[in-house]
């Protein structure tokens, strides 16, 4: 009896020594993200690393949270000083509670400092505070619109016709009466549809200089009467479900009820993945603005990857994430894994992307590298500070709902809901 | 050596074996959970409370918290919340004690079919129940209600973004959710009253509803006591249903907003834990205050008076 426990002890310890060798050996890297699209990416990436470095092996070891959840636990873990992964993805939109105190994420100043002239440098500058980058994006974001071709063109327009807000209030009028469609949709829980009619005229829901809630500024009430007024003529349609990602909405553009949408580049692969039956009707195009010469399109969304201070292996895990995010390989495989316009523009014009055979070369009526060429100057980055999860809640909640649906009077509603934010 | 042992082991003995302190050790388990799990939180949220607690930059900001209480969004989540409460407690004690009363007479036919039919709903997780909800309370004309509405004409309505009707469908969430368990809780009651009672009224010629009205209520008041404090916690701690209805922590004007709803976002989706923790405070007392009120009222408290 004896024998056979220790037996088994010894047995036990020689295997734990083994794994512990191997372990020394590739280097894990724990990464936490919230899509699990994300993980395909860098599953691609540890590949190549793995076979360009065989001296330095890393191994991933990826946990897939829901959105919420994982962004709760990551503040919870930095806060408590314990239990954070090496490497997380952390959205725009939750990026600034994470700059709020002493950041407990890694400068990443190293890798990225030296990359600065070949990427959108605003895709860093969005999750920096006082002069350290904290995190990199997977891509532009670009906002751009996207058109139903079949439908325009049944209605006799001509998309590349339209160049201002006016056009497209023009040409909204005139798909009206020839289909009895709306020509877009307004989201009332959402952004996306509203930020470039603000950007394209300089202005933004948070003031440039300080960072402070801009609600009541002209360009929001000049955006926002701009769609009551559409609203009201029927030429704009409340987006159904809320916003551009409700199953309602997908139902109801895949079936050919709207004219157009204004949404980001990355929206390309939800056409691909949830409205099929448009495939080969859809044509992406600059983004229509106030008056020529305005930038026809502004930087959406994104999520900044970053490395805790909790991370075992920083230098490795930072050289990782720069390989994964700006090398030229990474960006390549960015668009062809995910199909996101990728941050180091280079790689735009590279013909073997732009002439390649993806599911989205095969689904558009046009190149989306073409439109992405047009624009690559004109794509302003959006001003983060620690107002942008309040002052987005007060649109999503409170603003949207009270222009839209209840035609409320801008020039007291945004003084109150401005006054509101905290 | 061995001595030693044999007395450490006759310690342990008369240990256990002590009158005094075996009740110690029985509660203990209880008491260690109690205080880890809930004294040393309720603790540290009074602590944090008053706190900025950011990393790194954890610092005493005096009652700035308790200050941003005076907020309109806030307001509005304890209005929600009330007005919630309130009608679930309307619907949610007298019709599940009815049905509980139904099931237990023996004239009801297939009583223990119907018991756990309307017990199932609760098996059901929040998350699915209330994506159903959504679903059928969709704003297109295909949507269920909007179906059913459009039979007689009217419609299609958006009911999320109405308040009278957001109220009106987590009240039906939550009655179809626990009118099962509530009627399992009466029934339990309804058995402990003695036959006996039921045989004499009938003999001295009582009617049914005299005696439902002397018999059954009165002995089932500790049952509807426990029901009442339960359920207005139940009602001010609501949350995942309106999470789930909007499919995040959103709603137009605060409409679906409920205190757990503005503590979340406030703590967590804003990263402010010391305000969220004011908030958490806030909601003890208010379920705090209500339920002490309601007990004295009903004379829980009067029995150990006498």
């Amino acid at each position: 009896m004896k024998k056979l426990l220790v037996a088994i002890l010894c047995l036990t310890m020689f295997l734990s020594m083994a794994s512990a060798a191997s372990a020394a050996e590739a280097n894990v890297i724990e990464f936490w993200t919230f899509a699990e699209s994300h993980v395909d990416l860098y599953k691609v990436m540890a590949e190549k690393w793995n076979a360009e470095f065989p001296d330095k092996p890393i191994e991933l070891s990826v946990s897939v949270m829901p959105y919420d959840d994982m962004h709760n636990k990551l503040l919870i873990a930095l806060q408590s000083g314990e239990g954070a992964p090496d490497m997380v993805d952390i959205e725009i939109g939750k990026f600034a509670n994470f700059l709020k105190g002493e950041p407990q994420l890694l400068p990443l100043n190293r890798v990225v400092e030296p990359e600065l002239d070949n990427i959108v440098r605003s895709r860093v500058d969005i999750y920096s505070k006082d002069g350290n980058f904290y995190g990199i994006c997977f891509h532009v974001g670009a906002a751009v619109i996207y058109y139903n071709d079949a439908l325009l063109k049944e209605a006799g327009i001509d998309y590349t016709t339209i160049k201002t807000w006016d056009d497209y209030a023009q040409a909204g009028a005139k798909f009206l009466e020839a289909t009895g469609k709306p020509f877009g949709t307004v989201e009332t829980t959402d952004l996306w549809h509203f930020e470039p009619l603000v950007f394209s005229q300089g202005g933004d829901i948070l003031n440039k200089e300080d960072g402070t809630p801009n609600i009541d500024s002209p360009e929001v009430k000049k955006a926002l009467a701009f769609n009551q007024d559409l609203i009201q003529k029927g030429i704009l349609a409340l987006a159904p479900g809320g916003n551009h990602h409700a199953e309602e909405y997908y139902g109801m553009m895949n079936a050919g009820s709207y004219g157009s949408v204004i949404m980001p580049m990355w929206y390309m692969n939800r056409f691909t993945d949830y409205m099929p039956d448009l495939s080969k009707q859809i044509a992406i195009a600059p983004l229509p603005v106030w008056e020529e010469g305005q930038p026809r399109s502004v930087g959406l969304g994104g999520t900044g990857t970053a490395v805790t201070n909790q991370a075992t292996n920083p230098d490795l895990t930072m050289d990782f994430l720069a390989y994964t995010k700006l090398s030229k390989e990474g960006n390549v495989q960015v668009w062809k894994v995910l199909g996101f316009d990728p941050i180091r523009s280079e790689v735009w014009s590279m013909p073997e992307l732009r002439d390649g055979d993806t599911k989205f070369h095969q689904y558009y009526v046009n190149n989306p590298f073409d439109v992405l060429m047009e624009i690559k100057d004109e794509i302003p980055a959006i001003t983060v500070s620690e107002f942008l999860p309040p002052t987005s809640d007060a649109l999503k909640n409170n603003v949207f709902f009270r222009a839209y649906e209840e035609m409320a009077d801008l020039d007291t509603m945004l003084p109150e809901e401005n006054a509101k934010v905290k | 050596m061995g001595v030693a042992f044999l007395k450490k082991r006759q310690g342990f003995r008369a240990f256990f074996y002590s009158q005094k302190a075996a009740p110690y050790v029985f509660v203990m388990p209880f008491i260690l959970v109690f205080v880890i799990f809930f004294v040393f939180p309720l603790i540290s949220t009074v602590i944090m409370s008053f706190q900025s607690v950011l990393p790194g930059q954890v610092r005493f900001i005096g009652l700035e918290n308790i200050k941003r209480l005076n907020d309109p969004e806030f307001f509005q989540a304890i209005k929600n919340n009330l007005i919630y409460t309130a009608l679930t407690l309307a619907l949610l004690i007298p019709f599940p004690m009815i049905f509980a009363c139904m099931l237990n007479s023996k004239a009801t036919i297939g009583r223990n079919f119907f018991r756990s039919a309307l017990f199932v709903p609760i098996l059901t997780s929040v998350v699915v129940a209330g994506t159903i909800f959504r679903l059928i309370f969709g704003e297109l004309p295909g949507a269920l209600a909007n179906q059913i509405v459009g039979l007689f004409g009217m419609g299609p309505f958006r009911w999320r973004q109405m308040q009278g009707t957001v109220y009106m469908i987590l009240v039906m969430l939550a009655c179809w959710r626990w009118t099962g368990v509530n009627i399992l809780y009466f029934l339990s009651g309804l058995q402990s009253i003695p036959e006996e009672l039921y045989e004499s009224a009938s003999i001295d010629g009582a009617s049914t509803i005299r005696k439902f009205r002397h018999i059954t209520w009165p002995m089932l008041k500790p049952t509807t006591i426990y029901v009442l404090t339960i359920s207005i916690y139940g009602g001010f701690a609501m949350f995942l249903e309106s999470y789930m209805l909007y499919t995040n922590n959103r709603s137009p004007r605060g409409m679906g907003l409920t205190i757990i709803g503005y503590l979340y976002r406030q703590g967590w989706e804003q990263n402010n834990i010391g305000y969220g923790s004011a908030i958490g405070l806030c909601l003890l007392l208010i379920v705090m205050v209500i339920n002490l009120v309601q007990l004295k009222f009903f004379g829980l408290f009067a029995k150990e008076d006498k």
